[in-house]
Parts: structure tokens; C-alpha cells; sequence
């Protein structure tokens, strides 16, 4: 099963045997890639059917909420965390990225951009609260309640003093230039540290 | 009837080696009646021990000798089952202090051959690993691909991973606890004063007379039983509907269903039950608390434990052995860096729902026991 882009591109940016701690993992099809390369994968979920599947593909998941149960892990837990475009659905998605450098030294987090030229169109000349393909549900159900743009994304990590390693764009499923990007990424993933 | 049940002969071993209690006593040696399904593999890797309840029993997957019943978990162990017995080595042994042909209350005194009773000394869920390693060591298993068990179970699996961590690969904990709670001891208590204030008990040497306490055992099993359903399911399955009538009758008599649902429940269990074994048995769960040698923190009991791969499940209708408990578990589990997964699986049946069809449960347990197999 071919993975979903940017979650593709984190599977190949983790480096062999290291311990990772996935959150929010879904039915863990982002594990499953990194068990191929001998890495040590654990997860977070919040969806009982999703932590059950995960289980059923015999990985180590926990069911929780990213909000509050990151808090049970000890520091130093993991090599790497990973938080793939959850961080705009969590509640305080600045104590979210405390725990994560918290528990490991590295952090992965991808998020919908959305300074993303389309969303910027639909708010402009729509004036609604835009519904694009990664931000797909309607403003009173979604459950995307912290919208965040790469430059949000930039200056909240300055601002704590967390260094950026790497920063992927993605447009459309492909990867979009450095150039820009806060316009043109519909998608960005960051490989941050301490 | 006691005597008819302990007249049933079981599979068993006697193991002539002492086994020392947590209470300080030592019981000179110990049989122990087990059954086993699927063969045991050539470098004895493929083996799974089953930890069965309270009121549970070796016979996992056979009928049950006393009531003709087919196994506790018949639906969950056998061939191309969740516990596959075509590819693992299925043992499950009967709880040290229980009567279902391990040492236990009923057993003879070795000095005069008549019922140990009241004189069988106080045993714990440690005790009960300890034999059940006893037995491991007598068939020359010396590691378990998994210990699985649900509630006293549970129990069973977590004081393993917590007394024996280098001898099982995996941990299946199910709507368990690794402490009994207040309000745990409290339904216990209940019972046992169910059982010792009926007459027929006789301080606990009933074996050799004519009576036993089967109505103290059978309200002892009523109240438990409560413990074991959820409101939810109680209303559904008998809200306040009368039994065979259409109006009350305004005496005592079995009135609702539910009344009598209970009563029927109640005796039954004496057919395949001894009373003093659940003296011993509920007395060893409440003893029960894996913090308790640790000042409290329950992660010291899992210090060696970080290489199991633990599983925990637990049912949000079970008030028994609620989710929080199973939670306080994980949490334990992940500050020493062990591999844990937990589940909160939606079920009907309150504690019970171990036992009954919950198919994410089988896909749980199936995918838990694949993981790690070579």
C-alpha cells in the first residue's frame, strides 16, 4: 500500500533502529513502514476502531488524546516523535510541541498550510471560511479548531527557542519549492529539535 | 454438590517440591490440574498460559466435567481461533486455593488425610504464579510466548510480567486491575459473610457431613454476578418484567425476572463450586495490589518488565474493573519504557463482556499473540 506523501516522506527521514513514538497514528500505516526499517514504533490514537485495527496488525498503540496523555510518557522516552496534521486539532498546539521535545529530542510535525494561495482566494473572494482537500469538513465540524500557516509555524518555534532541521513543501502530493512556500505548500512537515 | 464435585477426577500433577507463601506459610508441595490444547513445538517456543477468574477452571476449551457445559472460552481458544491452538501450545491450569483438582481448601491434610478446610492457609495471586510456574518448570516450558487472562486472570498475567518478566514474551491483560479497589473488597466481603453465616458452612468442615453452605454460596454468587452485568444490560434484558406471572403477588416469591434470573444463577454455581475455594480465592484478590512492595508506585513492580510486549483491554461498561484502572497500568508501563497498548472497547455486557461475543476483542487478542512471532 503506498503511503500518503508526507507521511512517505517521514518514514524516509527516520533513521534505522531508532525508537519513535507516533501520534496520533491512525490505524498505524505509518508504523507499519517504519517497523520495515527495524525501527522501535509505538503510537497514540485517540479512535478506539483505529487503536484496534493497529493492535490487530500486532504494533504497540495506545488509545489516548495527544492533549493530555502525552504527559504519562517520560522524557526521553523516543529518538523521534511524530505529529502528522494533528497539531492544528489539538487544543494548546504550543504545550503539544513542548511535549513532544519533551519526550524525544527530535519531532516530526506536518500540518496543512493555511496561508496556502487557494484558502487565501476562498477567504478573499468568497469570504467563508474556506473547504479545500486537506481541510475538507465545514467551520462548525471540523475538528481543525487551530488553523496554522508555515509562517505561524516559524515564529511559534522561534519564539520557544526550537531549532527548525528541516522543513518539507508539498503541493498537490508533490514536493513544492522552498520559494514561496507560504503560499504556494499546501503542506509542510518540519523536523524540529531542541 | 461439594461432594459430587470433588469426586470428579482432573488432570493433574503433584509436584513434590516446597512452595512458599507470600503469608510466610509453605506448603510441602502442590498439585496442580491443568489441560493443554495444540502441540508444544520443538523448542517449546509456541507456549500460552491462560489464567482463568474467579469462578473460571482449567477447562478453557472442553466441557466442563460438572455441568456438561462447553469451556469458558470455547469461542476464543481452538483450532483457527483468536488463540489459535493449531499454532500455539494452549495450557491452563486451575488456581491454586480452587477446587477443581488443585490444591486448595478441599485438599486432604497430609498428616490425616481429611480436608485441610479453614487450615489451608491464606494464599495470594502471586502464590497462584508461583505454582502455575511450578507446573511451567515441571513440563520444561521455560518461556511463555504470552500469559493471557481476563479479570482475576488479568490478575495472574500482570503479577507474571511483574514476578517472572524473563519468562514471557507477551502480556494479555483483559478488564483487570492491578489492585482490588474499595469498592472491590466491599462485593467480596459480602459474599464471604454470604457463605460464613450460613449454618451449613460449619466453620469450614462441611466436607465430610451430610450439608454445605450452598445457600450462603448461592447469594454470595448473586451479589457477585450483579457486579459482573451493566445496568444498562440488566434493563434491557429484564427491566421490571414479571417471572411467569401477570401480576405481582405481593409476597416474597421470585416476582421479576431478574429476581429469578439471580436465584437460578445462584444455585447453579454450587453445583460446580466449593465454598470454602471462594473464601480463599476472593481473599487473594483483595490481598491484591502490585504497589503495595513498591511504597505505592506501581511502575517499581514492572522495573524488569520493559521487554514484554504488554496488551491491556478494557470495556467501557465495566464498573468492576473500570478503564481507569486498566489506564493506571499503562501509564506504569510507559514510565519504564515498556512496549504497552491499551484499548477502550465499547461492549454492552459490563465486566462480563470478556467472556462474550465482542469480535474487536478476538481481533485484539489474535493480532496481540501474532505479534513478535517469528
Amino acid at each position: 500500500m503506498k503511503l500518503r506523501p508526507d507521511l512517505a516522506i517521514i518514514a524516509d527521514a527516520v533513521p534505522r533502529a531508532s525508537r519513535v513514538l507516533d501520534v496520533g497514528c491512525g490505524d498505524g500505516e505509518l508504523m507499519a513502514a517504519l517497523q520495515g526499517k527495524g525501527v522501535d514504533a509505538r503510537g497514540l490514537e485517540i479512535d478506539p476502531d483505529n487503536v484496534t485495527a493497529a493492535i490487530a496488525r500486532g504494533q504497540s498503540v495506545v488509545q489516548g488524546d495527544a492533549n493530555r496523555d502525552l504527559a504519562d510518557y517520560p522524557d526521553d522516552a523516543f529518538d523521534y516523535a511524530i505529529l502528522s496534521q494533528t497539531l492544528q486539532t489539538t487544543e494548546r498546539p504550543d504545550r503539544v510541541v513542548d511535549e513532544l521535545l519533551r519526550i524525544a529530542p527530535r519531532a516530526f510535525v506536518s500540518f496543512p498550510n493555511f496561508a496556502h494561495w487557494r484558502v487565501r482566494l476562498a477567504l478573499l473572494w468568497n469570504g467563508r471560511m474556506p473547504v479545500t482537500r486537506l481541510l475538507p469538513v465545514a467551520w462548525y465540524e471540523t475538528p481543525n479548531i487551530h488553523h496554522v500557516t508555515v509562517s505561524d509555524f516559524r515564529d511559534l518555534v522561534r519564539a520557544k527557542g526550537i531549532k527548525v532541521e528541516r522543513v518539507w513543501h508539498l503541493s498537490g502530493d508533490r514536493p513544492a519549492s522552498d520559494a514561496a512556500a507560504s503560499w504556494r505548500a499546501e503542506h509542510a512537515i518540519f523536523l524540529i529539535s531542541r | 454438590m461439594a461432594s459430587l464435585l470433588h469426586d470428579i477426577q482432573h488432570h493433574s500433577v503433584t509436584i513434590a517440591a516446597p512452595l512458599p507463601l507470600d503469608s510466610g506459610q509453605v506448603l510441602s508441595s502442590v498439585t496442580i490440574a491443568y489441560q493443554s490444547y495444540g502441540a508444544l513445538n520443538a523448542d517449546k517456543s509456541n507456549a500460552v498460559l491462560i489464567c482463568h477468574a474467579l469462578t473460571g477452571d482449567q477447562y478453557v476449551a472442553s466441557d466442563h466435567p460438572a455441568t456438561g457445559k462447553p469451556g469458558w472460552w470455547a469461542r476464543m481458544v481452538g483450532p483457527g481461533k483468536p488463540i489459535d491452538t493449531d499454532r500455539f501450545h494452549v495450557i491452563c491450569a486451575n488456581v491454586l486455593g480452587s477446587c477443581m483438582g488443585t490444591s486448595g481448601p478441599a485438599s486432604p491434610d497430609a498428616a490425616t488425610g481429611a480436608p485441610l478446610g479453614m487450615a489451608f492457609p491464606v494464599i495470594t495471586i502471586t502464590d497462584m504464579v508461583r505454582a502455575q510456574a511450578m507446573l511451567l518448570d515441571h513440563l520444561g516450558i521455560s518461556r511463555l510466548h504470552a500469559v493471557v487472562g481476563g479479570s482475576m486472570g488479568g490478575m495472574q498475567t500482570l503479577a507474571w510480567a511483574a514476578t517472572y518478566p524473563d519468562r514471557l514474551a507477551s502480556a494479555l491483560v483483559i478488564a483487570s486491575a492491578a489492585r482490588h479497589s474499595a469498592q472491590n473488597i466491599a462485593f467480596h466481603e459480602v459474599g464471604r459473610q454470604a457463605i460464613m453465616a450460613d449454618p451449613d458452612w460449619q466453620d469450614g468442615q462441611y466436607y465430610g457431613s451430610a450439608r454445605a453452605p450452598t445457600k450462603g454460596l448461592a447469594v454470595a454468587r448473586m451479589a457477585a454476578h450483579i457486579t459482573y452485568l451493566s445496568e444498562e444490560g440488566l434493563t434491557e434484558k429484564f427491566g421490571r418484567r414479571l417471572q411467569a406471572r401477570d401480576i405481582k403477588s405481593f409476597g416474597f416469591d421470585a416476582d421479576f425476572q431478574v429476581e429469578s434470573y439471580l436465584r437460578h444463577q445462584g444455585l447453579a454455581f454450587t453445583d460446580r463450586f466449593d465454598a470454602n475455594a471462594y473464601l480463599y480465592i476472593t481473599r487473594a484478590m483483595d490481598y491484591f495490589d502490585l504497589a503495595d512492595p513498591h511504597d505505592g508506585r506501581l511502575a517499581g513492580a514492572f522495573a524488569g518488565a520493559k521487554d514484554v510486549r504488554f496488551t491491556l483491554v478494557s470495556f467501557d461498561t465495566d464498573w468492576l474493573y473500570p478503564t481507569s484502572e486498566s489506564r493506571r497500568v499503562v501509564q506504569a508501563l510507559q514510565s519504564v519504557g515498556a512496549a504497552a497498548s491499551f484499548v477502550e472497547l465499547s461492549a454492552p455486557f459490563g465486566h462480563d463482556s470478556f467472556l462474550l461475543d465482542v469480535p474487536a476483542l478476538d481481533r485484539l487478542v489474535a493480532g496481540s499473540l501474532r505479534s513478535g512471532l517469528i
